[in-house]
């Protein structure tokens, strides 16, 4: 639980709109969480939106609901369906496209991957750690994934440390929050009556100078401790500790799995709203014009039947293989991939999984160490 | 290295050869004369053939390293992209990007006998090895070549194990399940070859490609003869969209097949070896 640095301001609520005028100036779009079709979704702002107030969502296994409360904040409430990936890697995109000459020459052209600035307000902690794994995974290795790069290099992230986790989070066990460490420009602690302000990039600092805020008083730092603190005790859910890696792989025929299947509806809206998951189909997308055609990349999912399609053969023909699969990568395998879990916490899987699977219950069954 | 990583390059069939009823070897060049000639690759590395309009699929490179152009793939007819493959015709173009992942370590070999066991298709990634071995003969020990096919008339290339059993000591067994009246060679599995495979397995390496069951059941007779499991090299296939390790399809536990392989060492990966659902 990090105390703010000194050099936090306050910024009055009533003066938020200020922060967001300045990143306009900055040549930022400026992105925010807005409730649509009954989630909260990231969207681009217009000049003169506000952010939505007084949102309070519940969550709980297969459940997912918005309410509205007189609350004057605007972040108390823990997620949506999305983290930041829509914003890196998107759920669609081309990669190339070629021109069929006349002589029949093919002619390639790689997309333009240039991306205008937007600064994403209200992002969370388990987010941010979300976006150091993929950033790992599109531009750790010798093959820097283009579009990821220039969509990564044209956020400015503003975060909050997230006072109302719901009862699905888990962000503590895995060590990703609830209050952010890193990888913001900018971070918010709320408060009734506006926000703690710190920078943590020279971007960020930067921006913060061109405000006009004083320092936050000795009991605003005390209440965003105790709220901080209160967001950490009472989250309930946990995974086992530790790298799973192990104790998954010596446990591949484990009953469990079939036991899960018979659950699983291999829908995979649990790898659609991970902010880890990264795997992605490509396929050519035809034109009207026979001489033209796109090459563009979608999100795929290892619950699909094609994920493992080899002519003729499918690698993973039932559910219990795509499960186990999902949980030995995510939990497991990830560590010897990058260092650590692929897990942050978020509990969207959880939420968003339309029979309820909660992966801490059913991976605690598997290697020991229930919550 | 590899060329045109995230977009193709255009190349030209100049010579499509039918070695079987559904399997056709397509020789190519690149159209950019400068990027043909840094191509370079290892033998057992792959290249990722675009279908105009269609896709992309993974297809191992079968000639020469040596002599990298043009290029030889040969590719059997299966599904929806290598069907449009092997009906193109001289002068048509297609992309390419590679190539990619890790082949065989044929210096590694060195000094040492060398096994090749292929079953089916699986020859066509090892090609490049014999042609490799062949050429640096005095570098290698004994040369035993073993390959199973369904049925005789799935052989290709015959006049090349002809030849190679024509090399100083070098070995060529040869087996079909089913043989028509002139097959010559062993009817059963492959593994019925090792009855006769002058083996030495003390200082040998071990060279696999083919259908995994096939892989398995003759992994098991090298070991049951004595040959370590770090000197018995096997090239896998997943499904491969990106060739990158980026897209995720051909994860085998911790390992991205199209970056860390497709060639692996058996002692690496013989945790998750044969396991279904990897």
């Amino acid at each position: 639980m990090e105390a703010p640095r000194s050099a936090s301001r306050f910024l009055p609520r009533k003066a938020f709109d200020t922060l967001l005028s300045a990143l306009r100036d900055g040549g930022y779009d400026c992105a925010a969480p807005v409730v649509r079709d009954g989630a909260v979704v990231y969207t681009r702002l217009q000049a003169h939106d506000l952010l939505p107030s007084g949102i309070s969502i519940q969550q709980a296994p297969g459940h997912y609901r918005v309410e509205f409360t007189d609350s004057p904040r605007n972040f108390s409430w823990a997620n949506g369906p999305q983290a930041l990936k829509p914003f890196v890697f998107t759920a669609s995109e081309p990669l190339w496209s070629v021109r069929r000459d006349p002589d029949g020459e093919l002619r390639f052209t790689e997309a333009d991957t240039s991306q205008d600035p937007v600064a994403i307000i209200g992002v969370r902690s388990c987010d941010l750690a979300a976006l150091a794994l993929q950033d790992r995974h599109f531009l750790g290795g010798d093959c820097v994934d283009p579009h990821y790069q220039a969509r990564r290099a044209s956020l400015f992230l503003v975060a909050v440390n997230c006072s109302h986790p719901s009862d699905t989070c888990f962000c503590v066990s895995t060590g990703d929050g609830p209050t952010a460490s890193d990888g913001y420009d900018l971070l918010l602690d709320e408060l009734d009556d506006g926000f703690v302000i710190q920078a943590g990039s020279s971007a960020g600092q930067n921006l913060l100078e061109r405000l006009p805020l004083a320092s936050p008083t000795g009991k605003q730092l005390q209440d965003i401790t105790r709220q901080n603190l209160h967001a950490a005790e009472c989250q309930a859910r946990r995974l086992p500790p530790g790298n799973l890696e192990p104790a998954l792989f010596a446990n591949l025929d484990h009953p469990h799995w079939q036991t899960v299947a018979e659950r699983c509806l291999s829908c995979g809206n649990c790898t659609s709203v991970c902010p880890t998951c990264f795997c992605y189909r490509e396929l050519d997308r035809g034109s009207l014009d026979p001489d033209r055609s796109e090459h563009v990349r979608e999100w795929d999912s290892c619950f699909t039947q094609g994920h493992s399609y080899i002519h003729g053969v499918t690698i993973r023909a039932g559910t219990d293989l795509r499960y186990r699969q999902w949980l030995t990568h995510k939990l497991g395998s990830w560590h010897s991939q990058y260092g650590r879990s692929g897990c942050v916490g978020c509990g969207r899987c959880i939420s968003w999984c339309p029979v309820g699977i909660d992966l801490t219950e059913e991976v605690a069954m598997i290697v020991g160490g229930a919550s | 290295m590899s060329l045109a990583l995230h977009g193709p390059a255009a190349a030209e069939i100049i010579a499509c050869k039918q070695e079987s009823a559904s399997i056709v070897s397509l020789t190519l060049r690149l159209s950019d004369r400068a990027l043909a000639d840094r191509f370079e690759f290892q033998p057992g590395q792959f290249n990722m053939l675009y279908l105009y309009g269609a896709g992309e699929i993974p297809v191992s490179i079968s000639s020469d390293p040596s002599s990298p152009d043009p290029l030889v793939h040969t590719i059997r007819d299966v599904g929806r992209i290598s069907h449009g493959l092997v009906r193109l015709r001289p002068g048509d173009r297609i992309g390419l990007r590679g190539p990619f992942g890790r082949g065989w370590p044929v210096e590694d070999a060195c000094r040492r006998d060398v096994i090749v066991i292929t079953g089916g298709l699986g020859c066509a990634p090892v090609i490049p090895v014999i042609d490799y071995v062949i050429q640096r003969r005095r570098d290698y020990g004994r040369l035993i070549i073993m390959q199973g096919v369904k049925h005789s008339d799935d052989l290709i290339w015959r006049a090349r194990y002809d030849a190679w059993a024509e090399q100083p000591d070098t070995q060529v067994l040869l087996a079909a399940d089913v043989g028509d009246r002139q097959w010559n060679g062993t009817v059963g599995p492959v593994t019925g070859l090792f009855k006769q495979a002058q083996l030495r397995t003390g200082n040998s390496m071990a060279f696999l490609c083919g259908p995994e069951p096939m892989i398995r059941a003759c992994v098991q007779q090298l070991l049951e003869k004595g040959l370590p499991p770090d000197r018995i090299w096997i090239s896998m296939e997943r499904n491969m969209q990106c060739a990158l390790g980026q897209c995720g399809h051909c994860q085998f536990g911790a390992r991205f097949v199209c970056r860390d392989g497709p060639v692996f060492c058996y002692a690496d990966i013989r945790h998750l070896f044969g396991r279904k659902g990897f």
